[in-house]
């Protein structure tokens, strides 16, 4: 771990002003300069900001602070009663401890678990911008297999975030020069492309504030998860599933994917199959064409596309019982 | 210089930034009851509990903890006086090599704040009312304290027979 | 000193007159209130509070190739640095458990992030930092990764076991068997990974070297520090009261052991080094990949005519160690023709070494699962082929077994599994989402004793205390020493101490192959018969009429309390063991039977173990508490190695890529259900003084196999490459998983 100056703020307009990293949880950003994947000179603490509540906003939905940590929101009455798939998502994810710590606005700066990436002598685009991709033809079995480069072939390791997707939340910033603006989380996470070090829309010094989620639009919630142990790893394949039923048709679904990109994914192609069709296994089936129509596998990663066709047809076997 | 509230008591100690809440207790300040098994939040052994809560002590500077009540494993209780978890731990062989015991004792005490809190898990089939601590519910929230000796059942047996015992678990 | 040397199997004991009530009894562990409290002071966390220093390795990030040069120029002028220490005394990895010294770079690179240098520095983050300034350049060499390319192969070494086991002639008989069964089946590398990970503080006085580190056999371990830092052995004194898991690992010394004695000697305080986990998994030693061909010949009935195992396994240059695979099979299998061998194939990755049961936990993998394979041709319960094949003695010399209960294991675990309700069809039993089945394994664990000894103290007021340089690494050796003692010289427990862990007590057989309680333990026993006699010739009465009870001698009509009888004197004595005829007369082995059920998820093929059952036979139980928790921990490891465990091993560079315990994963408390533990009553006479045999890795031996054939019988999916991870069976699985059956 470099040296690095220590700065605590008070306020969210002195924290951007502090110029430096913003460290909250820092379950992954400790982890990452320890190992000097990430190196910052400064650290700014932001854990004192008044950023710890989860409020009910105008339009019925929700606004949560940054510094909410992923078991207060899960544990959150408003979110198990209005957005179970969100709180499932959470207790899906890492362990009691690190959800305690753990943030909502660093909950979506996760880096990725490469091996690769965490390994500083091997090459890494997204560590090292232009030195090559270790997985490629390395050991990729928790690797992405939609919208990846040749540059990158990373996955995002969120839960909450996928649940999120699905939610269509949106997140509030301030940046350095004090203004605010409300990035829909779809647009929130990049694909890798030729700069997979850049992994957000969020400009230097921009600090999220918030997650806001609009007003419940109820429906059946599933979280379903997908990895090697029991607990505490992470996803090989997950589904946020969101789905409304109507006479005996899918009014409408909505559907957010782990595991399987460089971010939270979210395909509404694959939700068109599905609104206003009575459930079947030959609907669903063709919904997970569309979700898998351009995925590639990279080896030891093959198993991932059956392995999502099958979870995403079970999901929705699920979500759709007794219509 | 900082101040540490640690285990009820004040520590004044003049620590580098980049020193974790861990190394600051079992570096700096003798106590090395909690443990360091990976220093990456991936075992658990370095548990302690921050204003009741459960951490991994590894991944948090202590800098940024003046002001919080910090509970190790020293501060449950001592041998010929132990927290009703510890000697449930020593009844029913809830650990053999040891290591990962600070940790996983410490986090049976703020999982079960947690429980008497309401708050689900993983397990739970309902998320809306508390859930029952059933093994499956124990085994699910005390998935982040790895045990390599592989005393998990007997640590189930003594989280049991503790969580009966104990109504004010910190 | 009293010596008992095992030339003839034990008569009658005190142990078995259980006179005080202790032994076998499952009591608390000795030193439980220090490790439940946090009070236990492990290796890093001596001299807390002193002026020390604190070292950090840096690795060489290459998989292959020669040193040119080192640049520690920068890392020497950063804030806080001491000393960056490089060159010809910088360890490759951990030492051989039972090699005179660890291996040196010699200016090689001869695996990915081997140590290359050590910085020593005020504060572990200015190490650690400075560690990341330390620069050298290479030459880059050809490495070989991949075992299964078979590049360089070469014969082991005679260590742990021969590696060539040949009766008969097996290709002919196989030839004519009437039914040919061959298969291969391949396990990946494993690391012990045990919690605390290798750690050593070190103290030099000029002349003298005090080293604390978590090592599991202090007599070999000191030697090897010795080595490594070029003192004279009886210079070093090396101090292990508590170890945070070995499973084998810590055998030898880890290269911290050496980092910490050369830092201190060079900066002049005393230096603590903690390997990093990332570091545990790259620089100590790992358990190597197996690619084991099994073939059994058999008539149509299920009689096993001929059978041969053998197997491809790993090390690196200079290096003769090996998994044996085949260790159990040479007296596990029946079979005239018989042909277990095994080959190393050199690659240039981390050293492999010992991993708890080294041999029987890869091996039993693959014969175990082929046993069942074998079954399910023949149209034979598993159980069944076994009782028709169990050998009467050992199969590859004649010998008499010593004791071999494992169809008594079998016959009681079926019984309380209620194995009759498996199913016989596989892949027919399906509840919702989750397919169902069954299977089950033999067990086997090759008993040793080992030469170890103890001394007794009885202090004036008729307490006792045990002292020898045997280490506890979480089995429970503190206890157990403690309960033998106690009953041997009927002493409350609560009247008996017991010192471990230090070189300067008699020495020790250490802890490793199962071997820790009866060799150890023996030593204790024998230390207590010459206590005994010392007492009763100070009661002037012979020895055998004498009994003890309750801190009192009872000799006749008279009953002396043992203050009594010291008269404010101290007594010391002296107990040795020693491994004889008995061992080359009979063959040891504990025995046992594992039973598992699983369900296996219809929709992505995730495994979840339902129930475990193992039933274990090993001689006299000194401690069923602290036994039946030795088993948990193999029957653990199974699930881990049946389900989750690899390291693995980037074939184009030699990276070990998921060098923490994010990415290697070993089982969590979720991944374990209620396990069930039946310990049979049993006395081997031949095995040691205290009738009782290794049971630490009885449990791992065959339990992954039973799991596997369990998910066997669940889906009708066989695999026979470890780990049984979804995606080896998701392509099998059925495409109507939406259909309730």
């Amino acid at each position: 771990m470099r040296p690095f100056e220590y700065a605590r703020a008070g306020e969210a307009s002195e924290a951007v002003s502090l110029g430096g990293r913003f460290i909250a949880g820092g379950t992954n950003l400790l982890d990452l300069m320890k190992l000097q994947v990430e190196t910052p000179d400064k650290l700014v603490d932001i854990t004192r900001l008044p950023m710890r509540d989860i409020e009910a906003t105008d339009d019925g939905g929700l606004r949560i602070g940054a510094l909410v940590t992923n078991s207060d929101l899960a544990a959150d009455k408003r979110v198990r009663d209005d957005y179970p798939v969100l709180s499932r998502a959470l207790l899906a994810g890492a362990s009691g401890q690190l959800r305690n710590k753990a943030t909502t606005g660093g909950n979506l700066l996760q880096r990725t678990r490469c091996g690769y990436f965490y390994e500083t002598s091997q090459p890494c685009n997204k560590r090292e911008p232009g030195s090559g991709c270790g997985a490629i033809g390395g050991f990729n079995r928790i690797h992405a297999i939609l919208g990846t480069s040749d540059k990158c072939i990373a996955t995002h390791p969120s839960d909450m975030a996928v649940a999120m997707q699905a939610l269509e939340a949106s997140v509030e910033t301030l940046k350095a020069d004090g203004s605010t603006r409300t990035i829909p989380l779809i647009e929130f996470h990049r694909l890798p492309g030729d700069t997979p070090e850049i992994e957000t829309v969020l400009e230097k010094g921009e600090l999220i504030t918030a997650v806001r989620l609009p007003k419940s639009l109820g429906g059946t919630q599933i979280y379903r998860k997908v990895r090697d142990r029991a607990s505490y790893a992470f996803a090989l394949v997950s589904v946020a599933a969101i789905v409304k039923m109507k006479g005996g048709e899918i009014e409408w679904a909505r559907l957010a994917f782990g595991g399987l990109a460089h971010k939270p994914w979210r395909d509404t192609a694959v939700e068109d199959v599905l609104k206003g069709q009575a459930p079947s296994r030959a609907l669903f089936d063709r919904a997970a064409d569309a979700l898998l129509a351009e995925a590639k596998g990279h080896g030891e990663n093959d198993f991932k596309i059956p392995l999502a066709r099958r979870t995403l047809v079970s999901v929705l076997a699920e979500a759709t019982q007794g219509a | 210089m900082i101040t540490l509230t640690i285990n009820g008591e004040e520590h004044r100690l003049d620590v580098d930034p980049r020193t974790s809440l861990l190394d600051a207790c079992r570096d700096h300040l003798g106590l090395t009851g909690s443990k360091k098994g990976c220093d990456h939040g991936q075992c658990g052994a370095c548990t302690m509990l921050v204003n009741g809560r459960r951490i991994n002590s590894c991944l948090t500077l202590a800098v940024m903890h003046e002001g919080d009540e910090i509970t190790t494993v020293e501060g449950l209780g001592e041998p010929g006086n132990l927290h009703p978890m510890q000697a449930a731990f020593l009844e029913h062989d809830g650990f053999q090599c040891g290591y990962c015991t600070p940790g996983q004792v410490v986090s049976a005490v703020g999982m079960l704040g947690e429980v008497a809190d309401g708050w689900p898990s993983n397990a739970s089939k309902d998320l809306q009312n508390g859930a029952e601590l059933s093994g499956e519910e124990i085994r699910e929230r005390m998935s982040g304290n790895l045990c390599r000796c592989s005393a998990y059942p007997n640590i189930v047996d003594a989280i049991e027979t503790a969580a009966k015992t104990t109504k004010e678990p910190a | 000193m009293n010596k008992h040397v095992m030339d003839k199997a034990i008569g009658e004991t005190r142990l078995d007159r259980n006179t005080q009530g202790i032994i076998g009894k499952g009591v608390d562990r000795y030193e439980g209130p220090l490790k439940v409290s946090g009070r236990a002071t492990y290796a890093y966390e001596n001299l807390a509070g002193e002026d020390v220093a604190y070292g950090f390795v840096v690795p060489a990030p290459i998989g292959r190739g020669a040193i040119k040069s080192v640049d520690t120029s920068k890392a020497e002028s950063a804030p806080g640095v001491l000393a960056v220490i490089s060159g010809d005394k910088i360890l490759r990895a951990s030492s051989q458990p039972m090699a005179p010294a660890a291996q040196t770079i010699d200016g090689e690179v001869f695996h990915y992030n081997q140590p290359l240098a050590i910085v020593i520095a005020e504060s572990f983050e200015a190490a650690r930092h400075a560690s990341h300034l330390v620069t050298a350049d290479y030459e880059p060499k050809q490495g070989r990764y991949d075992v299964k390319a078979r590049e360089t192969v070469r014969k082991p070494d005679a260590m742990p076991m021969e590696p060539v086991n040949e009766r008969g002639d097996f290709e002919k008989a196989f030839a004519e068997a009437e039914v040919q069964f061959d298969e291969t089946y391949t396990t990946p590398s494993y690391h012990a990974a045990a919690m605390e990970p290798h750690a050593s503080v070190a103290k030099w006085d000029g002349d003298r070297l005090t080293v604390w580190s978590s090592c599991q056999l202090l007599e070999t371990n000191v030697k090897q520090i010795a080595a490594g830092v070029g003192l004279d052995v009886s210079k070093v004194r090396l101090h292990s009261p508590y170890i945070g898991g070995g499973f084998g690992s810590k055998l030898g010394i880890g290269p911290d052991a050496v980092f910490a004695s050369l830092g201190a000697m060079t900066v002049g305080k005393p230096v603590k080094i903690a390997l990093t986990r990332q570091n545990v998994f790259q620089q100590t030693s790992r358990r190597g990949e197996t690619v084991q061909r099994v073939r059994f010949g058999a008539t149509k009935e299920g009689k096993i005519t001929c059978f041969a195992h053998e197997t491809d396994t790993t090390n690196s240059p200079g290096n003769g160690f090996f998994e044996p695979s085949g260790i159990s099979s040479v007296f596990l299998y029946p079979g005239k023709d018989r042909r277990i061998a095994h080959t190393i194939v050199e690659t240039d990755a981390l050293m492999t070494s010992a991993v708890r049961a080294p041999g029987e936990a890869t091996g039993m993998l693959a014969t175990e699962s082929a046993l069942d394979e074998l079954a399910d041709r023949l149209g034979i319960d598993p159980i069944d082929l076994r009782r028709m094949n169990e050998p009467k003695v050992n199969p590859q010399d004649d010998t008499p077994f010593s004791s071999r209960m494992l169809l008594e294991c079998i016959e009681e675990g079926a019984g309380r599994f209620g194995w009759g309700d498996r199913p016989q069809k596989p892949g027919t039993r399906r509840e919702g989402e989750w397919l169902i089945g069954m299977g089950m394994s033999s067990a086997s664990r090759k008993n040793s004793l080992m030469k170890s000894s103890a001394e007794i103290e009885m202090s004036p007021d008729g307490r006792a205390t045990v002292r020898t340089s045997m280490t506890d690494i979480g089995t429970g050796t503190y206890t157990i020493l403690q309960q033998i003692a106690a009953e041997m010289l009927g002493l409350p427990l609560d009247q008996v101490d017991v010192e471990l862990g230090d070189t300067a007590l008699p020495a020790s057989s250490g802890s490793g192959g199962s071997w820790g309680a009866n060799s150890a333990g023996s030593s204790v026993f024998v230390a207590a018969e010459a206590m005994i006699a010392e007492l009763a010739k100070r009661l002037d009465v012979d020895a055998e009429t004498l009994t003890l009870k309750d801190g009192h001698a009872i000799a006749g009509n008279r009953q002396i309390p043992f203050s009594e009888i010291l008269k404010g004197e101290a007594i010391t004595v002296l107990g040795q063991i020693e491994p004889g005829k008995t061992d080359e007369e009979t063959h040891q082995a504990s025995y046992g039977a594992h039973f598992a059920e699983v369900a296996v998820n219809v929709v992505t093929g995730e495994t979840r173990v339902r129930r475990l059952l193992t039933v274990g036979a090993a001689g006299r139980i000194l401690n069923h508490k602290t036994a039946t928790s030795q088993c948990y921990g193999g029957q653990i490891w199974g699930i881990g190695y049946a389900l989750e465990e690899e390291l693995v091993i980037d074939t184009r560079n030699g990276l070990m890529v998921n060098h923490d315990l994010a990415e290697y994963h070993v089982p969590v408390h979720a991944d374990v259900p209620k396990l069930d533990v039946v310990l049979l009553e049993e006395r081997d006479t031949h095995a040691s003084p205290l009738a009782g045999k290794g049971i630490g890795e009885l449990a791992i031996a065959g339990v992954g196999a039973a799991i596997n054939n369990a998910i066997y019988n669940a889906t009708g999916v066989r695999v026979r490459d470890y780990p049984v991870t979804m995606d080896k069976l998701l392509s099998q699985l059925p495409d109507d998983y939406l259909t309730a059956a």
